[in-house]
C-alpha cells in the first residue's frame, strides 16, 4: 500500500539539511514531514497527546502529593520485599523496570529484522518483547496484591496519606492498561508478520487497508513511549 | 518546492504520495450509515450535534422561564434549575460547538479544501462518530436515571459536584456526566489526528501551508489545542470519577456535610480547577479560531476581495492558539490563588488581545473598498464581527484582575462568553451552513426563510445579552435562580429579566424557521450549480456537486495559487480558482 510508506515511489529531491531544510519541508506541498508516513505521523501525534495526559497525571500526583497535610509513605519501606531474612527496598520496581527496558530492546531489534523481511527472528522478536510486557504487568499485579493484602486502598492506607493509594493505583494502573494493550498489539502484529500478511500486502480486517512492514516500526513508536512514561512514573513515584 | 508564494506558476512538483486506496462500501449500510466516507461522517456529526444542541436551546427556555418569571412556574426547583444551567453550558460547549466545528465543518472541508480524497484514516473517523454518540446517549441518559443529571454547573467544580445537596452529586447524574466526557474525549482524539495528520500530510500537489484557506487553518490549529487541551480534562474526570465511586480524595477536602463528616480528606479543590481550565480556556479558542478561518472565507468571497493580510492572519490564528494554553489561571482570579499569578495571567490575557485585534482590522480592511455583496452568509460574517469585537471589549474588562473580582459572579461575566463563545460562532455557523449548503445538497437555501432568520436571531441575541451587562453592572449575581428580596437589586431587574425571557423564546423559535429551511430547500431549494458564489477555494471547484466518495474524479486536481484570488486584475473573471493556472493559459472553465 502505496500511501503508508514511502519506498520506492516517486523520485526523491535533494533536500537542505539543518534550519534550512525544516523551513523547506514546512513551506513545501503535500506534506510537512517528508519522511514520515501517514500512520507514522498519526502515532506520533498521539503521543504527543499522551504525553499530555500522562505529564497531568504526574503534575495531579506532585500537587496532591506536596498540599496533602499528613505524612507520605515512604517509598523505601513501602516498596520493599522481603527477601532472606532482610527487606530489600525497591528490589521488585528494579526487576520490573529492568524488564520493561529490556523489552526495548527487543522491540528495536524486531524493527530491525522486519524491514530486512526476515520473518521469523521478527516474529520471535516481537514475541519476546510481548512476553517481557506480560512479565511486568504480572509483576504489578503482584505488587497491587502486596500492596492491597498490607492494607492499601484507594481511599486509604495504614501508613499516611491517602492521596498516596489513590495516586498510586490510579497512575500505575493507567500505566499498566498502555502495557496490556500494548501486548495485544504486538501479538496481532507477530501474527501478521508470521502470516505474511505484510509482504502480501492483506487488507486489514477492519480497515481494510493494506499494511507492511513499517507498521513493526509504529509499534515500536507505541512501545518505546510506553517505556519512556515508566521511568518517568519510576522517578517520581518510587525515588522521590 | 521553493515558491511559496501567492502568486500563480512556479513549479509544480511530482505527486510525492500515490493515490489513497478508498474502501469501497458494498451495502447501504456501509454507505450512509457506518460510512467511511468523511462527508458522510461530517453530516453524522453535525446532525447528531444540532439535535442535542435543541435539547440545549430548550433548556435555556427553561432557564429564562425561571429568571424572567420566579414563582410562576412549579416544575423548576431551584435543583432542576442547577440541571438546565449544568446541562445548557456542557451540551453547548462541549457537544455542540466543538462537535460542530471540528467532527462537522473539518470533516467535511478539510479534505476537499486541501484536494484530498478522504481523511487519511477513515476507519479511525467513522469510529470518532459513533463514539462521540454514545457519548452523547449517554449525556441524554442522564436526564432519565434517578435524580437527573448532574447540578453542579458546566465546570463541574468539586467539592459541591460530589455532594449531597447538589443534584445527581451522590446519584448516577454526576457519574454519567464525567464517562460521557471521558467517551467524548476519546472519539475526538480519533477523528483529531486525523484532521491533523491530512492537514500535514495529506494536501494535493502544489497546496502549500500557505496556500490553504484560512477555514483549514483555523480548524487545523483548534484541532492540534484539543488534542494538547482535551488530555487536561481526561485526567480532571477520571480523577473525579474516582473521588466519586471509589473514595479517594484527589479534589475532597475534608469537609462536613449535612452535620456529619465525609470519608474524604486531604484533596484540593483548586487542583481541579487548574486542570479543568488549562482545557477550559484552550477550549474557547478550539470554538474561536475555526470560526474565525470560516469567516475570513465568507468575507473574502461576498466581498470579492482578497483577505488582507493573509500571512498575518495565519500567524495570529498560530499566536492566539499557543498563548491560550498560558493563560488559563484568570478563569480563577476569584479562587484565592497568588496575587502575582493574577499578575502573570492578567498580562497573558491581554497580550492575547493583540493578535485578535490584528484579525478584527484585517477582517475590517477586507471589506474595505471591497464589492460586498450582502448575501446571508456575509450578514452572518458582518454580524459575527461586531459580536465579537462586543465580547471581545467586555474580555478586557474581565481580564484585570481588580475589575474581575467585583464583576465576577454577576451577569456580566454571563453577557460576555455568551458574546464571545456563545453568539458569535454560533452566528458563523449558521453563515457558515448558507454558505456550504449548496455544495453539500446541491440546492440554495431559501433567502426569505434566511433573511428572517437572520434579523430575528441578530437583533435577538443582542436583545438578550446586551442588558446581560447592565444587568451584571448593577450587581445581579449569576447563578441564582432567583433574586428575591434583595436590597442594592432595584426593581427594574426583574422587569429587564422579563424581556430578556420574551426576547429568548422568539429567538428560539427563530431557529425552528432554519431547522424548517434546511429540510425544506433539500427538496424545493433552487439548483445551486457547482460554484453559486463564484468562489476559488477547491471545494468548489469538484467535477460534481455534492461531491461523491473520493471527492474528485479521476484526477485530483493541481494547485497553483492561494485562496484568495478575487477581483485580479487583467483576469477573464473577478475570480481565479486555486486549480486554475491563469495566466499560464486560459481559462477553460465556464463561469
Amino acid at each position: 500500500m502505496g500511501e503508508t510508506t514511502l519506498n520506492g515511489f516517486g523520485a526523491k529531491a535533494a533536500r537542505k539539511s539543518g534550519l534550512r531544510g525544516v523551513v523547506e519541508d514546512w513551506s513545501s506541498d503535500q506534506r510537512a514531514f517528508k519522511s514520515a508516513s501517514w500512520g507514522k505521523a498519526m502515532m506520533w501525534i498521539f503521543l504527543l497527546s499522551d504525553t499530555f495526559v500522562f505529564g497531568c497525571f504526574l503534575l495531579a500526583y506532585m500537587t496532591a502529593r506536596m498540599s496533602t497535610t499528613e505524612p507520605w509513605p515512604d517509598a523505601n519501606e513501602v516498596f520493599a520485599l522481603h527477601i532472606g531474612g532482610a527487606n530489600i527496598p525497591l528490589i521488585l520496581i528494579a526487576i520490573m523496570t529492568f524488564v520493561l527496558i529490556s523489552s526495548s530492546g527487543t522491540m528495536a531489534m524486531a524493527v530491525n529484522y522486519a524491514y530486512r523481511r526476515n520473518r521469523n527472528v521478527t516474529v520471535a522478536l516481537l514475541l519476546v518483547t510481548a512476553a517481557l510486557g506480560a512479565t511486568f504487568v504480572g509483576m504489578q499485579a503482584f505488587e497491587w496484591t502486596k500492596l492491597i493484602t498490607e492494607g492499601v486502598r484507594p481511599w486509604g492506607n495504614p501508613w499516611g496519606a491517602a492521596q498516596f493509594g489513590s495516586s498510586f493505583f490510579m497512575i500505575t494502573g493507567f500505566h499498566g492498561t498502555h502495557v496490556t494493550f500494548g501486548v495485544i498489539f504486538l501479538l496481532i502484529v507477530a501474527r501478521k508478520v508470521w502470516r505474511g500478511d505484510y509482504d502480501r500486502g492483506t487488507p486489514g480486517f477492519f480497515t481494510s487497508r493494506r499494511g507492511d512492514y513499517e507498521h513493526v516500526e509504529i509499534m515500536g513508536l507505541y512501545w518505546h513511549f510506553v517505556d519512556l512514561v515508566w521511568v518517568f512514573i519510576f522517578a517520581f513515584f518510587y525515588l522521590w | 518546492m521553493v515558491d511559496a508564494t501567492h502568486r500563480a506558476g512556479g513549479v509544480i512538483p511530482p505527486a510525492e504520495v500515490p493515490e489513497l486506496e478508498l474502501y469501497h462500501p458494498k451495502s447501504w449500510w456501509t454507505t450512509y450509515v457506518f460510512s467511511q466516507d468523511a462527508k458522510v461522517i461530517a453530516i453524522q456529526y453535525a446532525g447528531t450535534a444540532m439535535a442535542i444542541g435543541l435539547v440545549a436551546l430548550m433548556l435555556s427556555w427553561l432557564i429564562r422561564l425561571q429568571l424572567g418569571f420566579p414563582g410562576t412556574f412549579d416544575f423548576i426547583t431551584p435543583d432542576a434549575y442547577y440541571q438546565f444551567v449544568t446541562m445548557h453550558g456542557m451540551i453547548m460547549v462541549i457537544y455542540l460547538l466543538t462537535a460542530l466545528f471540528l467532527g462537522g465543518f473539518g470533516n467535511y472541508l478539510i479534505p476537499l479544501m486541501v484536494g484530498a480524497r478522504d481523511m487519511v484514516f477513515p476507519y479511525a473517523n467513522m469510529l470518532s462518530y459513533w463514539i462521540y454518540l454514545l457519548a452523547v446517549l449517554v449525556l441524554v441518559a442522564s436526564f432519565f436515571v434517578p435524580g437527573g443529571p448532574t447540578g453542579a454547573g458546566w465546570t463541574l467544580y468539586p467539592p459541591q459536584a460530589l455532594l449531597n445537596g447538589t443534584p445527581g452529586g451522590q446519584e448516577l447524574g454526576i457519574i454519567l456526566m464525567l464517562v460521557s466526557l471521558i467517551l467524548f474525549i476519546i472519539g475526538f482524539t480519533m477523528g483529531g489526528l486525523n484532521y491533523v495528520v491530512t492537514v500535514l500530510q495529506g494536501r494535493t500537489r502544489g497546496m502549500t501551508l500557505m496556500r490553504m484557506p484560512l477555514t483549514v487553518w483555523g480548524i487545523f490549529t483548534a484541532t492540534v489545542m484539543a488534542l494538547l487541551a482535551f488530555p487536561a480534562l481526561f485526567v480532571a474526570c477520571v480523577m473525579m470519577l474516582f473521588d466519586r465511586v471509589l473514595g479517594t480524595s484527589f479534589f475532597m477536602p475534608a469537609l462536613v456535610e449535612m452535620g456529619e463528616l465525609t470519608s474524604h480528606g486531604g484533596g484540593s479543590p483548586i487542583l481541579f480547577q487548574h486542570l479543568f481550565w488549562f482545557f477550559g480556556h484552550p477550549e474557547v479558542y478550539i470554538v474561536a479560531l475555526p470560526a474565525f478561518g470560516i469567516v475570513s472565507d465568507l468575507i473574502s468571497t461576498h466581498a470579492r476581495k482578497n483577505i488582507f493580510g493573509y500571512r498575518m492572519m495565519v500567524w495570529a490564528i498560530v499566536i492566539i492558539g499557543a498563548l491560550s494554553f498560558v493563560v488559563w489561571a484568570h478563569h480563577m482570579y476569584v479562587s484565592g490563588m497568588h496575587p502575582l499569578f493574577g499578575f502573570f495571567f492578567a498580562t497573558t490575557t491581554l497580550i492575547i488581545a493583540v493578535p485578535t485585534a490584528i484579525k478584527v482590522y484585517n477582517w475590517i480592511l477586507t471589506l474595505w473598498r471591497g464589492d460586498i455583496h450582502l448575501t446571508l452568509p456575509m450578514l452572518f460574517a458582518l454580524a459575527f464581527i461586531v459580536t465579537f469585537l462586543n465580547g471581545g471589549l467586555t474580555g478586557l474588562f474581565l481580564g484585570n484582575v481588580v475589575v474581575d473580582v467585583p464583576l465576577s459572579d454577576t451577569m456580566f461575566v454571563v453577557a460576555h462568553f455568551h458574546m464571545v463563545m456563545g453568539v458569535a460562532p454560533i452566528l458563523v455557523i449558521f453563515g457558515a451552513i448558507y454558505h456550504w449548503y449548496p455544495k453539500i445538497t446541491g440546492r440554495m437555501l431559501n433567502q426569505q426563510l434566511g433573511l428572517f432568520h437572520f434579523w430575528v436571531t441578530f437583533v435577538g441575541a443582542y436583545a438578550i445579552f446586551f442588558p446581560m451587562h447592565y444587568l451584571g453592572l448593577v450587581g445581579a449575581p449569576r447563578r441564582y435562580p432567583e433574586l428575591g428580596g434583595t436590597a442594592f437589586i432595584p426593581e427594574s431587574v426583574a422587569d429587564l429579566n422579563a424581556f430578556i425571557s420574551i426576547t429568548a423564546f422568539v429567538v428560539g423559535f427563530a431557529q425552528l424557521v432554519f431547522l424548517f429551511n434546511l429540510i425544506w430547500s433539500l427538496r424545493y431549494g433552487k439548483e445551486a450549480g457547482p460554484n453559486p458564489w463564484r468562489a476559488t477555494t477547491l471545494e468548489w471547484q469538484t467535477p460534481t456537486t455534492p461531491p461523491p466518495h473520493g471527492n474528485w474524479g479521476d484526477e485530483r486536481p493541481v494547485v497553483y495559487r492561494w485562496a484568495y484570488d478575487y477581483s485580479v486584475p487583467g483576469a477573464p473573471q473577478d475570480f481565479i480558482p486555486q486549480n486554475d493556472p491563469w495566466p499560464d493559459k486560459p481559462l477553460t472553465r465556464p463561469a
